[in-house]
């Protein structure tokens, strides 16, 4: 199959200030600001925001981003690959893997077939759909991890590092605390922790109202409690404690006096990160693509040109040209890099 | 080598010092001593010296990785250490090494390198790597390289070792002071129970003085301090002892070649003396600033007219050790009345003695102090009458309060990634002032940002980008930011014709815009006024 550059390509969408948007279909992918019709790929606060007239998702996705758009938002789900059309364009969700819910879009017109990725990681993920690959002639990838340093120990592994961590911290009765994104990460961690104890864990407002979501969609995960409903005078002597980011280094924390603190992450790959933030353990858990897989993917996708979106771009888009798949840059607004690691 | 492997990863894997120092003295427990040596070699921060081009490292890296050149810099960029980027790039072990100790590895392995052929070198390390776990390879690469950085301080190791042997920290940091072999014969005589016997050419470890911090009057009264001025120069150390005569800088540097002028006045006081003090260029009677004193230090070949167009002295402040007897513990005022004799009983003209400044008051000092800069000095030293010559920084004895810094209003424009803990963060900036109609480079500076106005200037780094020169990134020039330092000194490298020293970030000036920074006038007018 002969490559082509993108110029060839009817522009199925262009880079607007609101985010993505498809004039054939008058519609935006992931808008940050309101519009009439939005195709949403999964409920991360970067992707999903309030005041859209249309909102449109994959199925098991709908429950997350109810829960993140303001009362009474008009939300239309789809099963995975059932098409519907707006304008000229047929659009359907395939599942990125990501977290629950989050889907890649596919676009068909009569003259082409776009697939936009979403955020996506091809790791087996006890809590989302596998990622399907889905063929088309033109695709768009994220990078977030888009270098060689990135690659992935099995999920089973990292699990297995928690739970001795939690263990040797419990011996030294210490209250272990794990730093990681509220919504997907936690639950992952809760649900992968259940290959190796039944215990409970105790976690953060923030983590237990994406934990209750998650559990209403059958998610097997740890029993769980909300550190709130615990008797602040305890010592925590020997618990795991799941909160988001954010809380490191706030008065919420003080109650665990004797603690040890680790944060999972595709970025505590690299002990410089880990060190900066001041984590004493961390544990590599990405819920992106790592470099590998973002290889991998783009082949699978068979397309004939591959559009970069977010992290890396100046880097996959190079490597992919020197390897004989057509390439270039997407740009879209700047986000924050890693607030959803 | 997997217990110091497994050593090196719990200590990075705790932020807690007392677990690290902990971690040191189990290793230490179970190591032989030559294990043990070596490792405290590593710990220490010293490293194995030209074992081989960091070239061929990289070059093997990329071959085992399969990692074009370009990818693989983009990649070390991102890392920060190049230890590191190689172990996280390089495929997962074929087969496992036969276990070798830590000694056998430097000795055996790691050593002989230096005299192989760089061909040799890379299949040595494409041998052992394809052979080693990811952590494995990266500890592999540390020894290599060197820069072990793993939080752990000299103090640390110190309080480590101290713990094992049952012997003062104090002792342990004198033993482990300037130049030594990682044998096992130098770790079982740094563990051995001390018996008075010194090594002539040891220096003490030195007493470090603490910023002030709050007022001055918080200190009570002052008569119970001695008050000199801080002297801008080298700190050094003076030794004589049984005809030797050496001089060690506070970087545990032996400079005793470097100034032979005053190691022949050290070498005519009575043996057993040791002399803490300052190296100051001193001409005409009174003393030069800094930068003349630097135009001598970096020479290589110190000629009769440097040594005429710089003359130094050592100006003492303390003394540590007379007629053989250790005088530490005693209280200041008495080791310095013993100075004070000795000085005038020897009377040697490149041995000063850091005149007391008479003062009533703390308002009275306070106003001396404002004519610091005149006086060619940092400010003002603060030292306990009652206090003993204690062991590296500790607080409350001897307090530096040094005069507040020049100051300007610069540029940035360039911006480079940090090291280590700060390796992915763009730190380092360059700042410019105005000459005429052009922006020209005037100070780096690396610190002075609080974490959050760091990480907030790393964004606005990779937004405002205007274009790349290999780590370095080129920014709009947007943003002011007042800028201290304590010198100007002519500097034909700069563009700007002079250069400032010790530059430190002192706040962002949101309320100034890129023309309303100084320009290579102003900033000469300082000068003037100091």
């Amino acid at each position: 199959m002969s490559r082509t550059s993108p110029n060839s390509f009817e522009p199925l969408l262009l880079s607007r200030p609101e985010g993505l948007y498809c004039p054939a279909g008058d519609f935006y992918i992931d808008p940050s600001k309101p519009v009439k019709n939005a195709v949403i790929t999964h409920g991360h606060g970067d992707h999903a925001s309030s005041g859209s007239e249309n909102y449109f998702c994959l199925q098991e996705g709908e429950s997350i981003l109810r829960r993140r758009l303001i009362a009474n938002s008009k939300i239309t789900p789809f099963e995975k690959g059932t098409s519907f059309t707006l304008g000229d364009v047929a659009i359907s969700f395939h599942p990125a893997g990501h977290i629950l819910g989050s889907s890649q879009i596919r676009m068909e017109t009569s003259k082409t077939v776009w697939v936009m990725s979403g955020d996506y990681k091809r790791d087996p993920d006890p809590t989302c759909e596998a990622f399907e690959p889905v063929e088309c002639d033109v695709f768009i990838t994220e990078a977030t991890f888009g270098l060689p340093i990135y690659r992935w120990e099995p999920t089973s592994e990292i699990a297995r590092q928690i739970f001795e961590w939690w263990e040797n911290n419990k011996r030294l009765g210490k209250t272990s605390i794990l730093f990681c994104y509220a919504l997907g990460k936690a639950q992952r961690v809760l649900a992968e922790l259940m290959a190796y104890t039944q215990q409970g864990v105790l976690t953060h407002g923030a983590v237990e109202g994406i934990v209750e979501v998650y559990r209403k969609e059958k998610i097997p995960m740890l029993p769980t409690r909300k550190v709130s409903e615990t008797d602040p005078k305890s010592d925590y002597a020997g618990e795991l404690v799941i909160a988001p980011p954010s809380s490191y280094g706030s008065p919420w924390l003080r109650r665990f006096k004797n603690n040890d603190t680790a944060f999972a992450s595709g970025w505590m790959r690299i002990r410089g990160n880990r060190r900066r933030k001041g984590y004493d353990r961390g544990f590599v858990l990405s819920d992106h693509a790592d470099w590998p897989s973002l290889l991998k993917t783009v082949e699978e996708t068979k397309a004939k040109h591959v559009y970069v979106t977010h992290g890396s771009i100046d880097i996959l888009v190079p490597y992919l040209n020197e390897r004989g798949i057509s390439s270039s840059a997407l740009a879209t607004d700047f986000k924050l890099e890693d607030d959803t690691e | 080598m997997k217990a110091f492997a497994e050593l090196f990863k719990q200590l990075d894997e705790t932020n807690s010092s007392s677990k690290k120092v902990d971690h040191i003295v189990e290793y230490l427990k179970k190591a032989t001593p030559e294990d043990a040596a070596w490792a405290l070699f590593f710990l220490t921060g010293r490293k194995l010296l030209r074992l081989m081009p960091m070239k061929i490292l990289r070059e093997a890296a990329r071959e085992l990785s399969q990692t074009p050149e370009w990818l693989f810099e983009e990649s070390y960029s991102a890392v920060g250490d190049l230890a590191e980027t190689i172990a996280l790039l390089l495929p997962a072990p074929t087969h496992s090494l036969q276990e070798i100790s830590l000694d056998s590895w430097v000795k055996d392995r790691l050593l002989p390198l230096r005299e192989k052929s760089p061909l040799e070198q890379k299949e040595e390390l494409l041998a052992w790597w394809s052979a080693s776990s990811s952590w494995e390879i990266f500890v592999l690469n540390k020894l290599v390289t060197g820069s072990f950085r793993t939080g752990v301080s000299q103090s640390l190791v110190m309080k480590a070792l101290s713990r094992n042997s049952k012997i003062t920290e104090a002792t342990i940091a004198h033993r482990l002071m300037g130049k030594w072999d990682p044998t096992p014969d130098f770790y079982r005589k740094l563990i051995e129970p001390a018996d008075g016997e010194k090594d002539p050419g040891l220096p003490y470890p030195f007493y470090l003085a603490s910023p002030i911090e709050g007022e001055v009057t918080e200190l009570g009264s002052i008569s119970d301090w001695l008050l000199e001025w801080k002297w801008d120069g080298i700190r050094a150390q003076a030794i004589k002892r049984n005809g030797n005569v050496f001089l060690w800088s506070r970087g545990e540097e032996l400079i005793t070649e470097r100034f032979p002028e005053i190691t022949e006045s050290i070498a005519r006081l009575p043996p057993g003396t040791v002399l803490d003090g300052e190296i100051l260029a001193f001409v005409d009677g009174t003393v030069a600033p800094f930068s003349l004193l630097q135009t001598r230090i970096g020479r290589k070949n110190l000629t009769a007219r440097i040594k005429e167009q710089v003359p130094v002295i050592l100006m003492v402040y303390d003394l540590l050790e007379e007629n053989g007897e250790d005088l530490r513990e005693l209280p200041l005022r008495d080791r310095r009345k013993r100075l004070e004799s000795l000085l005038v009983k020897t009377d040697l003209p490149l041995l000063k003695i850091s005149p007391e400044i008479e003062s009533k008051s703390w308002d009275d000092i306070t106003k001396l102090r404002e004519s610091s800069r005149t006086r060619k000095v940092e400010g003002i030293m603060l030292k306990r009458l009652d206090s003993s010559y204690r062991v590296g920084r500790k607080r409350g004895d001897w307090w530096k309060w040094k005069v507040d810094p020049f100051t300007m209003d610069a540029v940035f424009i360039y911006a480079q990634p940090g090291h280590g803990r700060r390796a992915t963060l763009y730190t380092d900036y360059t700042f410019a002032i105005w000459k005429g109609p052009d922006l020209v480079p005037i100070a780096k500076a690396y610190s002075g940002l609080t974490d959050p106005e760091i990480l907030e200037m790393d964004r606005w780094i990779r937004k405002h980008t205007v274009e790349k020169f290999g780590p370095v990134r080129q920014v709009k020039p947007e943003l002011v930011f007042e800028i201290a330092f304590e010198a100007i000194a002519p500097s034909p490298r700069h563009k700007a014709g002079f250069a400032v020293r010790f530059p430190r970030i002192l706040r962002r000036r949101e309320d100034k815009k890129p023309q309303d920074a100084d320009t290579v006038d102003t900033v000469k007018g300082l000068m003037h006024v100091a």
